[in-house]
């Protein structure tokens, strides 16, 4: 019965784990279409961000590469998007295999650069503790994700719906062409969201490092789980993605819980294909007079 | 579309006697490996892909036993020559790459491979093409190919003595932590065989996808269910996100240690110093391990790769080489069959110390040793079997283990 219980606060942090994978993807998924396989790339990114860090800000590697990863990712996301995916917007088989090949190129290139073993990036002394909730166990890194996917979340939300950029991105979503015309640059909005989809992706991967490997792989170890989040949350919705982020999570956390962790993935993919044949547009769809 | 489809089938079927026209040609041209002006070895790893975290420095390893023997004045009068291919962490690319190295470019053995997959993938292509594999890593036993030879260690030179390791320090309710494939899943086998015979209780046996990263559930059972010791078989990057995640969780080594197989000197710097010191670990090798041999391998080892630490399977393919040649010299030629028989009973003092191959199951004579991972991110060495214990990947002389084989 203590183990039940402790499988909440853990259901909560693996679904705030989700929600920054995915959030970023919200954006250059959800909003633009665009299959970004290289979204795992950025997170990886991000946690090698911290990494590279370490020499300079010690133990508070982990705090202080936050924006740097924001940055960093987002720039990246910036050149894929004016390189590359321009080219192919409204062809998202195209992107998928012109996004997947730049995700193998990063990998290799980290392979290159930082070596093909795991990196250690040390966490700062402060997350070490934990505290006890009701008789169940959190610890401080976790505490810590959840907090970072909160901000994150009201930094997405205000940015959307408080800000002028927000609007016209929002603008952009509903209907291009309509935006277009009331003199929206579509262009240049494009790069803003790839940027911040991929300035998100590079904060995830540093919050990543506090509980995970620090690798070549690591980005191809969450992708999928991005993916469906977004899926399962309904295209480019951001009360989606947060809803379908902690359900998946707890639903992760009890099915382990009451059988394995193989078995749990099955579980989970298998109530996400169920879902999306009751609703295949998600949790929450976009109402919008565009007919595409 | 019958036709085409027969035609197909029939270009395929050209295609072998093709190929076989083409290698007899190379044959009258270029003679076996022994007729070249150098002796070609395979050297056949991940280079590429998730396994190239664990593979690229035994590959490192094993090219710097070919220069050594180079160094030294080659072998039989001949330099050794490397050809190094990827096997990019594929078990189909493994197996093609093997048939590869066999078939054109003509190597007189291949040291290669890590994962149990990946040399169940090119047992067939050695076994088919009466070519020589040497395998370097630690693995689950219950096989003996009369086209392997297996340098790293079998059941009952680690997990046997990590188990016997654990029962003489009194920990006794065991909990299965493992990546869900056949290394752990046989490994578990016996280990349950063990703890059986030897009044230990299995509290629990968890299994987790290879690349998992999600522990706090698992770390939860294992917390919930208060054994005295874990034993990890989990594999990769896993490892990083398990260690990290207990220690987070507020376990501690002195409480619940965590005896785990599949983690070196190598493995250690990714997971954190700091996550992971104080677990045991069991092995044949560490890099303090004494002895001039070792001190000579870790100095020549350091000195191409600055900053690298040495681990047991690096070790393990950098005696595969050395074991060869020797064989090689002994048998005065490079034929497949003469190296096998002169193989047999070849002793010398490698890192690990002295080990000698056996002739029957093409395994090494080992010393097991546990080892404790230190703060400096080194494995202290806390108990050994004192004497190199013979292979027996069968487990055929442990009463216990009747019937795991089948």
């Amino acid at each position: 019965m203590e183990g039940l219980l402790n499988q909440v606060p853990i259901g909560l942090s693996i679904g705030a784990v989700l929600l920054l994978i995915a959030l970023g993807l919200t954006f250059t998924f959800g909003q633009m279409g665009v299959i970004n396989m290289a979204h795992g790339e950025f997170i990886m990114a991000g946690a090698y961000t911290a990494y590279m860090l370490q020499d300079w800000a010690g133990a508070q590697a982990a705090v202080v590469a936050l924006p740097v990863a924001f940055a960093l990712a987002g720039a990246m996301g910036w050149v894929l998007e004016r390189a590359a995916v321009r080219h192919f917007y409204g062809r998202p088989l195209d992107t998928l295999l012109l996004t997947w090949g730049v995700s193998l190129v990063l990998q290799q290139a980290a392979r290159d650069l930082f070596g093909a073993p795991n990196v250690q990036v040390v966490a700062p002394s402060w997350l070490n503790g934990r505290i006890e909730v009701a008789g169940s166990t959190v610890p401080y890194n976790r505490l810590f994700i959840l907090a970072l996917a909160v901000v994150c979340v009201a930094g997405v939300w205000a940015y959307l719906n408080r800000s002028a950029q927000g609007r016209r991105m929002r603008a952009v979503m509903q209907n291009r062409e309509l935006a277009a015309c009331s003199g929206v640059a579509t262009g240049r909005v494009d790069q803003l969201t790839f940027f911040v989809g991929s300035g998100l992706a590079g904060v995830a991967g540093v919050a990543l490092t506090l509980i995970g490997p620090v690798g070549p792989a690591l980005g191809t170890y969450y992708i999928v789980d991005a993916f469906l989040v977004v899926v399962a949350g309904g295209l480019g919705r951001l009360r989606g993605a947060v809803i379908a982020a902690l359900a998946l999570g707890m639903l992760n956390s009890f099915a382990e819980f009451w059988t394995n962790a193989s078995l749990a993935k099955v579980l989970v993919f298998a109530a996400v294909i169920a879902f999306l044949q009751v609703r295949p547009q998600g949790m929450f769809t976009l109402r919008t007079r565009a007919l595409t | 579309m019958r036709g085409t489809s027969l035609r197909y089938w029939a270009a395929l079927a050209v295609l072998p006697v093709a190929l076989a026209a083409g290698c007899g040609d190379a044959e009258n041209g270029g003679g076996s490996a022994d007729a070249g002006a150098t002796i070609k070895v395979g050297i056949l790893h991940s280079l590429s892909g998730t396994m190239s975290i664990s593979e690229v420095t035994v590959a490192n390893a094993e090219k710097m036993a070919v220069d050594e023997i180079n160094a030294a004045g080659g072998l039989l009068g001949k330099k050794i020559e490397a050809v190094r291919e990827d096997g990019a962490s594929d078990w189909p690319t493994f197996a093609q790459k093997a048939q590869k190295l066999i078939r054109k470019d003509k190597v007189a053995a291949v040291f290669g491979g890590w994962t149990s997959a990946s040399r169940k993938a090119m047992l067939p292509v050695f076994e088919r093409n009466k070519a020589l594999l040497w395998y370097p890593v630690q693995y689950e036993g219950l096989e003996s190919s009369p086209y392997i030879f297996y340098t790293g260690a079998t059941t009952n030179q680690q997990i046997v003595p990590g188990l016997d390791y654990l029962k003489e320090k009194g920990r006794k309710r065991i909990f299965l932590v493992g990546s869900d494939y056949v290394f752990p899943r046989t490994a578990n086998k016996i280990i349950k065989a063990y703890a059986k015979a030897n009044g230990m209780q299995i509290l629990g046996e968890e299994y987790t996808p290879l690349g998992h990263t999600e522990y706090s559930t698992l770390v939860n059972k294992v917390v919930a269910a208060k054994p005295d010791a874990v034993f990890n078989t989990l594999n990769g990057d896993s490892n990083v996100s398990f260690f990290k995640q207990l220690r987070s969780a507020g376990v501690t080594a002195d409480r619940m240690p965590v005896m785990s197989v599949s983690i070196a000197e190598e493995e250690v710097k990714g997971i954190g110093v700091a996550n992971i010191a104080g677990h045991p670990v069991a092995w044949n090798y560490y890099q303090t391990t004494e002895g001039p041999a070792n001190a000579r391998f870790v100095r020549a080892f350091q000195t191409r790769h600055r900053g690298a630490v040495t681990s047991d399977p690096m070790q393990a393919g950098y005696n595969a080489v050395h074991l060869w040649a020797a064989a090689v010299r002994k048998a005065g030629t490079t034929d497949v069959e003469a190296v096998k028989k002169a193989a047999a009973g070849i002793s010398l003092d490698l890192p690990e110390g002295k080990v000698t191959i056996d002739g029957p199951t093409q395994h090494l004579f080992k010393t097991a040793r546990i080892g404790v991972i230190q703060p400096d991110g080194l494995i202290r060495e806390v108990w050994s079997s004192g004497a190199p214990i013979k292979p027996d990947p069968y487990l055929k002389s442990y009463p216990w283990a009747a019937g795991l084989a089948s």
